[in-house]
């Protein structure tokens, strides 16, 4: 906001901004002199969820099952407990919002069913400000995510074709969310990651802005107007591997090694609604 | 650093007029626009009373049970400690006290009571919460068993609905007994409520959020309990506490058989069927009664001349002292129990009967020249493979002597009144000269009974 030219200075007014301004100064310094803040304002892509249904097939596919038959392995690499399916039970467009529900129920030999979707040869990209609009499911068990892996994972198997974790929470964590880097030499337990603790609020009861703005050289995380980590080569033990196409996938996992089994007080059906996905260069 | 500084500057202008701009429109504001309303603040005890906020203790507790403990505090110069005495202390058995405000106070913008608490020993208070005021109690809330620690800890109680609570009294309350027999002593403070924002998923219930079907006598009253509300704090655990029923709103699917008021209170006007539900802010709620009702009989009225019983409990004879209905025997009671009168009959109703036990010893009994016991019983449980009731009688003689009959589901009916005898020569009590006790115990398989017509004879 350019304020310059509401003002009227008046000689007590400027006494009071000296004051101020001596205030805000001190405070201020908390701030990293260092960040790289660049605006990527040109809207690229986008998925309102407007239409109900299935997810718009130009842009979202799927994926099905448990793992098993993926190189991630059964449980997707984490010993996760939910069989993904395609079906308007686990993803559906309703009322402007994405559904994915996470429901107790047998399944193809799963306990539990839910969904994961991807823009896996769909949209592909490097760079830009990704950013969505999520109010997150909760209960002891739960793994909602907001993601991306590199579209080269085929070739240049995980973790080498790199994971940039723009949300994930566990359910039994109303107030936190992580976001991450994987690559060769720091993923899994050695992901870099900070977590972020929302004040006098929480993530399952509203809708908040989860997104990376991500150039070269760094990735700045960010929830709602709060900017909250900054990740540069510098800062991982290991080779730099984000300069190449990402896929976005947006789903909700049912227990793993992240977060734990549900419990008793964990309540089925779960939703995360997103609102929007929306991708700026 | 130059351009930070520029930014810098852009912000401190933008802050000082803010500034600038709401100190400028509170001289606007008229009187009027202020509406009448109470203190909002928010201490209940921080390193002293708050303002108005005085102790009264339960009538039978002990009274010195709180103190202000300028030694132990959390936070500043003092805390709230709280003495629980041992059993058998002459000063009272528990410690108990409501915390009241001479004038009502706003409590719209809070989400939780909280507090810091730490204990002598690892202690379970039985009863902590707020808005006991020894009037209406209107809004009262109650967590059940909080579980201390020996180190300070940050409890949260939360508020069921604010918006409600405009004008309350309450501030605090609490009832907690000896543990395991033992006194002990726990602080509180910082005591106040909060706006914390990070409690959710509101999730209220009547009935405990069971959907139960119950018969009911027509012209007889039920009370719909069981109002929790639970909900999820930041730490991810799920906290249930006791709301009043003035949070809910009662409705009753059919007024022709049965009403609700605003207290949960289900009167019993006709035969048929009513569904019990609630709305808590409009949104239903899980929990629902479904009530079948049905006409009421009275028991048959006993035909043996007067001279030749010796009665407990009836309309139809002068009957003898009795010490009380239901001793409410703890730990392992569940029964409560009311009397109610039923086209001029009165009979005592148990309901969530596991045992129960009436008493009379002023003067005991002697039942020596008579024969049998008589008891009318009805049900209105189904009767299963495993519905059972005994019966015990207990004399008093040094030593006591008790024994007992069981009434097992070959006997047993439901809705209908089952007049049991018990022979008293071959029950096998060494004695029947002073008999001071008869114990009902369904083990719990038959939970809501009326009892009329107790009685001896030959």
């Amino acid at each position: 906001m350019n304020i310059n030219n509401k003002l009227k200075v008046t000689g007590k007014l400027v006494f009071r901004m000296l004051v101020v301004s001596i205030l805000l100064i001190s405070v201020g310094c908390s701030v990293d002199e260092n960040q790289t803040v660049i605006n990527f304002k040109n809207l690229v892509k986008a998925d309102e969820f407007s239409v109900d249904g299935a997810p718009d097939n130009s842009m979202w596919g799927y994926d099905i099952g448990t793992g098993d038959d993926t190189p991630s392995g059964s449980g997707w690499g984490n010993n996760e407990l939910q069989y993904y399916t395609d079906r308007l039970d686990n993803v559906k467009v309703e009322d402007g919002m994405l559904h994915i529900i996470a429901r107790k129920e047998g399944y193809m030999g799963a306990g539990y069913t839910s969904g994961r979707i991807i823009t896996r040869g769909k949209f592909e990209k490097a760079y830009g400000r990704f950013e969505a609009k999520i109010q997150l499911p909760w209960g002891q068990g739960l793994w909602p995510a907001f993601w991306m892996l590199g579209a080269n994972c085929d070739e240049s198997p995980w973790p080498a074709c790199g994971e940039i974790d723009i949300m994930e929470n566990r359910g039994q964590e109303p107030t936190l969310i992580n976001g991450s880097v994987h690559g060769p030499g720091y993923s899994a337990g050695e992901a870099i990651t900070k977590s972020y603790e929302i004040m006098g609020d929480r993530f399952d009861t509203g809708f908040h802005v989860f997104g990376i703005e991500w150039g070269p050289k760094y990735i700045n995380y960010y929830v709602d107007d709060v900017l909250y980590n900054q990740i540069t080569p510098d800062k991982i033990n290991g080779e730099w591997v984000f300069d190449h196409p990402f896929y976005i996938i947006l789903n909700v996992a049912v227990g793993g090694n992240y977060v734990g089994a549900p419990n008793a007080e964990t309540i089925f059906p779960q939703t995360m609604l997103v609102d929007y996905v929306r991708i700026y260069e | 650093m130059k351009n930070l500084k520029f930014i810098y500057l852009k912000i401190t202008l933008l802050s000082g007029l803010i500034l600038w701009t709401f100190m400028g429109c509170e001289r606007d504001l008229s009187e009027d626009a202020k509406p009448a309303s109470f203190s909002n603040n928010p201490e209940v005890y921080i390193d002293g009373f708050s303002s108005g906020l005085d102790y009264f203790p339960f009538a039978n507790s002990f009274f010195e049970a709180f103190t202000v403990d300028e030694e132990v505090s959390y936070s500043g110069s003092s805390a709230m400690r709280f003495d629980v005495p041992n059993v058998g202390d002459s000063r009272g058995p528990y410690a108990g006290a409501i915390f009241r405000t001479e004038t009502g106070r706003d409590l719209s913008g809070y989400d939780a009571l909280t507090f810091w608490a730490k204990a002598t020993y690892p202690g379970t208070i039985d009863q902590i919460g707020f808005g006991q005021d020894f009037e209406e109690n209107k809004h009262i809330v109650t967590m059940r068993n909080l579980r201390l620690t020996t180190n300070w800890v940050k409890y949260t109680i939360p508020l069921p609905d604010a918006a409600k609570l405009t004008n309350e009294r309450g501030m605090f309350w609490y009832a907690e007994g000896p543990e395991n027999g033992n006194g002990y002593t726990f602080w509180i403070d910082e005591l106040k409520f909060e706006k914390l924002g990070t409690i959710g998923q509101y999730r209220p219930a009547i009935l405990n959020g069971v959907d139960r079907t119950l018969t009911g006598f027509v012209n007889s009253e039920i009370t719909i309990d069981g109002l929790i509300q639970t909900v999820n704090l930041a730490s991810g655990v799920n906290k249930t506490v006791e709301i009043a029923p003035a949070y809910f709103e009662f409705s009753s699917s059919n007024a022709t058989v049965a009403t609700v008021n605003s207290n949960g209170l289900v009167s019993v006007h006709a035969e048929g069927t009513a569904e019990i539900t609630a709305t808590f802010n409009g949104v239903p709620v899980p929990g629902s009664l479904s009530l079948e009702a049905i006409p009421f009989s009275s028991a048959p009225e006993p035909s043996y001349p007067s001279n030749e019983v010796i009665s407990i409990y009836s309309d139809s004879y002068n009957s003898v002292n009795v010490d009380y209905f239901n001793g409410y025997w703890q730990p392992y009671q569940t029964t409560e129990s009311t009397e109610i009168v039923v086209n001029n009959n009165a009979m005592i109703n148990y309901s969530n009967l596991n045992f129960v036990g009436i008493q009379f010893t002023n003067p005991t009994v002697n039942a020596d020249s008579m024969r049998y016991m008589h008891i009318d019983i009805y049900t209105t449980s189904p009767i299963r493979p495993e519905s059972v009731m005994y019966i015990d009688l207990i004399d008093f003689n040094d030593p006591n002597s008790r024994a007992g009959a069981v009434f097992n589901s070959t006997i047993l009916v439901s809705q209908q009144w089952m007049g049991l005898e018990i022979d008293l020569q071959t029950l096998g009590l060494a004695n029947r000269d002073k008999l001071a006790q008869i114990v009902l115990n369904s083990a719990a398989t038959l939970d809501n009974i009326y009892v009329d017509n107790i009685f001896f004879h030959n």
